[in-house]
């Protein structure tokens, strides 16, 4: 070992390591670490990659059921999806990096989930990301979602896979922490999937992609820190993303999965070089001699150090058959991307970096992984919100209907989502604006359904509720395109989970999605935990967003939300109660948020999904919103909007009936010989459903009042976005 | 008919130009390597949308210099059918098989969407399914759209014919007097989106009509641009 200066108790701490951790390092290496160690220590020990304050709560949450191949634990989620073939998907968040650097660190949040995907054996076919931006008077707020959006389209077009939809939301709590959460589902062969576990004593480690360089170094220390006002110094730990290498990666890679050549595959993201040989020498049990000298390098003179714990991106690293290499350095260099054999697998058990002839780490795998601190942090239950006192009805439901429908959480997302390739690779059938995305699976006529969801204001009320409603709407979006949904991947963005009140939202959320997986047979099989988010002492709101693929076996038998025909019947599915709590019509209105966020009855959600999705498989119904913000009124009218066709409505002159946000419902549009079957078939299975309208005409018009034309509805909805953008 | 893709590094519309010239060939599309000198005889030679060499340094400036191109056009002048889509209408630009150039798009963002094209001439391999006039509802989405020409250019392709397509209305009356962004979705001069060479044998086009040949693709429009082909080629 070389021999370096001692550690000082500054360099532990400017490392994110407290003294006890460092004490345990002391422990397992039975000396006091190098400056290499001590990083290395770092970054796996470091929030993002340990997972040390939520580790204790994810391990509740369920995570089998008969078509899950593989839960959390590896690069991604892995589901069977029928006819051999398998979906795997996760949602990651990268929030820190882009709100110091807006557009690279969404880029490089695409192209890190991308490589999530595709290292399993999966061609990418969709993306979608969730989008939380501070408030639109925030002085940052408009370049901050213009970087971000610029950077989602900017790596995902380029790279040819599709940006299906997703989410943008504003909020004042976002203001210091907005959040990037990106998301890939992915095509493999059941029988072709490939792990991160490395095997074969002797085997070549194998490096691939870009070069290393200087950029992102301590990028998962960063991430595991609140903000404070010397941020803009951190820009140094963003990465700098090149979509086109990644293209090439992703086909370079692909084509050696076709091979046998394969043992074990790990991308580089988090910690680097570091993150990925640890993991896949723990998973395999064995260790990793790696020579610092072989990894392609961008500059020169880098230390090892540097070289350890870059985060420069589009790197992988693998472990070959004996004998393969020549094969696999063939579709590299095809593919014209760098292949360097950097290391070995041992029988050692431990982590060793050579350089220039010397060892400059030598660390045991096995205490590195296990060893990694977990915390049971202090925790109180978020206290339970005051009743709802009275709403008086401000003013005209259609004058509030337009007010809502141009706030900026409800107004539309086309300014965003034009800027993403939603039809390349020819396989998309939904696009974004309906409620979930379906994308056909290649050769075939079936399709997955893809969504993710989440409303924080519910969460920060009520924890428990807000984390099963956000599952219980992703469900509840699948099944409104007539999906059969899977699974989930959740991405659990908080504050500092050393402040008890924040660990309770992280706990109670926790706790609620892991109720709604259980009862909605909809387990989570990949994630990412996302804590620090807080600047100033001031912590986002609680934002477990959900990402939920579903199956359609039949495309020909599929909803979307546009009105389609005259005189259809609009059918109201589900119970209203009128619940006004937390809703936006409260908030845009009146100017309030109280009261608790609506109930999630998951009994009556699986009940009412059921039922839908029934109607949806038998060709009954091709026309289905799902009820979410804004109510029964939004929902009426974005399914005008979206098919260009009016509806007369009817029913109680009552803000709680048209702007509740009561859960588990649905709209349906049908002819009206099919209304009748279905009200007959809805009470038979005790769902309650309601006749509210007709289709048809040009306008929209509530309980025989004035219309409201659909232009108007339409420059009410679309102007809020680009007008706001454009006025810089 | 014969039909050859060529794949450059960072294409990404390969997979989708192939798989809808099958469908309308009823046959197998041959995929040519970018760094290959040769290829076998082929009857249409299609460039395909993507991002060829990440778009570094200009927009198919690249991919115009790539081995193959000295064959594309050679075959190009000697009266083979050559298709060049989006990133493939920016690489024969490059390549100087059709005159003009693709500028950024006037909003300065990439924009993707459906957009309303009219068929300026039918009298062309590429054209001859579709009628004069007649408007096709097809998805563009690219960053580097606005086509450009000089005046004198532009004077000679009207003069011989040569604007393939043209961005307008939902009808080809007037525009549609709801809420509809402009329907010039990149501000390229006189509404183009896709001009022929002096002998109809060469199409570039921004809008993508491999994304509109299905019907989950929630229109074909696209396809009678490739049966075109196929009526002419076979």
């Amino acid at each position: 070992m070389r021999n370096e200066p001692n550690i000082t108790p500054a360099q532990v701490s400017e490392h994110g390591l407290t003294a006890s951790e460092y004490k345990t390092i002391l422990n397992v290496l039975e000396r006091e670490p190098n400056l290499t160690e001590l990083g290395i220590f770092s970054v796996m020990w470091s929030e993002h990659c340990s997972y040390k304050s939520s580790k204790f709560w994810l391990k509740t949450l369920p995570t089998e059921a008969p078509w899950v191949i593989c839960g959390p634990g590896e690069n991604a989620g892995v589901v069977d999806i029928g006819d051999g073939k398998a979906a795997i998907f996760k949602m990651e968040s990268h929030n820190h990096p882009s709100f110091i650097e807006p557009y690279q660190g969404a880029a490089t949040g695409v192209g890190g989930i991308l490589r999530d995907v595709f290292t399993m054996g999966a061609r990418p076919i969709a993306n979608m990301n969730a989008l939380r931006f501070g408030a639109p008077e925030d002085a940052k707020t408009r370049h901050l979602l213009a970087g971000v959006v610029a950077g989602v389209g900017g790596y995902g077009n380029c790279v040819g896979v599709p940006t299906v939809g997703g989410e943008v939301n504003f909020d004042a709590s976002y203001n210091g922490n907005i959040l990037v959460n990106a998301m890939t589902v992915g095509l493999a062969d059941v029988d072709k999937i490939f792990y991160s576990a490395a095997a074969g004593i002797g085997n070549p480690v194998v490096y691939v992609g870009s070069k290393t360089g200087r950029d992102g170094i301590h990028g998962a220390t960063m991430a595991s820190a609140e903000f404070d006002d010397a941020t803009e110094e951190k820009r140094p730990t963003v990465q700098v993303g090149d979509p086109f290498t990644e293209k090439l990666l992703i086909e370079a890679c692909l084509e050696l999965m076709a091979t046998d050549a394969i043992v074990a595959i790990q991308d580089m993201g988090a910690a680097g070089l570091t993150c990925s040989s640890v993991e896949m020498a723990d998973k395999g049990g064995v260790g990793f001699d790696l020579d610092i000298d072989k990894v392609p390098q961008r500059e020169t003179g880098m230390t090892s150090y540097e070289v350890m714990l870059s985060e420069s991106q589009e790197r992988m690293l693998m472990v070959l058959r004996p004998g393969s290499e020549g094969t696999a350095r063939a579709i590299f260099d095809k593919w014209q991307l760098d292949f360097a054999v950097v290391g070995q697998v041992t029988d050692t058990g431990r982590f060793v970096g050579r350089k220039d002839g010397a060892v400059v780490f030598d660390i045991p795998v096995r205490p590195l992984v296990d060893e990694s601190p977990e915390y049971e942090r202090p925790w109180v239950k978020t206290p339970p919100p005051a009743p709802l006192p009275p709403v008086a009805a401000p003013m005209d439901h259609m004058a509030a209907l337009q007010n809502m429908l141009s706030c900026p959480d409800l107004s539309s997302r086309r300014w965003v989502w034009e800027q993403y390739d939603n039809s390349v690779m020819a396989d998309t059938v939904r696009k974004p604006g309906g409620d979930a995305a379906i994308v056909r699976i290649h050769g075939s006529n079936r399709g997955l359904a893809i969504t993710t969801d989440c409303t924080p204001r519910y969460c920060l009320a009520d924890p428990h509720q807000g984390g099963a409603q956000a599952v219980a709407e992703a469900w509840r979006n699948l099944t409104a395109v007539g999906a059969r949904p899977l699974a989930i991947t959740d991405c659990l963005n908080f504050g500092n989970p050393e402040r008890p009140e924040t660990m309770g939202q992280l706990v109670g959320c926790i706790q609620g999605v892991g109720e709604a997986c259980a009862a909605l047979d909809f387990p989570v099989v990949s994630g990412n935990v996302s804590l620090y988010n807080e600047t100033h002492g001031q912590a986002i709101l609680p934002t477990p967003a959900i990402g939920g693929i579903g199956v359609l076996d039949d495309l020909d038998r599929h909803a979307d939300l546009a009105l389609r025909r005259n005189d259809d019947i609009l059918i109201l599915l589900g119970e209203t109660r009128g619940h006004l709590g937390q809703s936006i019509y409260l908030r845009q209105l009146l100017q309030r948020q109280d009261g608790p966020p609506p109930t999630v009855d998951l009994l009556t959600e699986r009940r009412n999904g059921d039922f839908v999705r029934g109607l949806i498989a038998t060709g009954q119904v091709d026309t289905c919103h799902d009820l979410s913000d804004g109510g029964l009124l939004v929902a009426a009218a974005e399914m005008a909007m979206a098919g260009d066709m009016g509806m007369d409505l009817n029913g109680p002159d009552d803000p709680g009936f048209w702007f509740g946000e009561d859960q588990g419902r649905y709209v349906l549009a049908v002819p009206a010989r099919v209304a009748e079957v279905i009200l007959r078939q809805a009470e038979q299975q005790q769902v309650p459903a309601l006749g509210i309208g007709r289709t048809g005409g040009e306008a929209l018009t509530l309980n025989a009042g004035v219309p409201i034309s659909l232009a108007e509805l339409r420059r009410s909805h679309e102007a809020w976005l680009p007008d706001y953008m454009a006025n810089s | 008919m014969k039909a050859s893709v060529i794949v450059f590094p960072g294409s990404n519309c390969d997979r989708d130009i192939q798989v809808a010239l099958r469908n309308s060939i009823g046959g197998p599309v041959h995929m040519v390597w970018h760094g290959d000198s040769e290829m076998a005889k082929t009857d249409l030679i299609v460039l395909p949308g993507g991002f060829s060499y990440g778009d570094y340094l200009r927009c198919g400036a690249m991919s115009a210099r790539s081995p193959i191109m000295r064959e594309v056009v050679a075959r190009a002048e000697s009266g083979v059918a050559v298709l060049g889509i989006c990133n493939g209408f920016q690489v024969l630009l490059e390549a100087g098989l059709l005159p003009g150039a693709l500028l950024s798009n006037a909003g300065l963002k990439f924009v993707c969407r459906d957009v309303h094209i009219r068929v300026e001439n039918s009298q062309t391999p590429f054209t001859n399914g579709y009628e004069r006039g007649q408007v096709l509802r097809i998805p563009v989405a690219h960053h580097d759209g606005q086509y450009f020409a000089a005046p004198g250019t532009l004077a000679e392709l009207h003069q011989r014919d040569q604007i393939a397509f043209r961005y307008c209305g939902k009808s080809a009356g007037a525009d549609n007097p709801q809420f509809s962004p402009p329907f010039n979705p990149n501000g390229s001069i006189d509404d183009i989106a896709g001009i022929f060479n002096d002998r109809k044998t060469v199409l570039g086009l921004m809008p993508h009509p491999e994304r509109a040949a299905d019907p989950l693709h929630g229109g074909t429009d696209g396809c009678g641009l490739l049966d075109s082909l196929v009526a002419a080629l076979s």
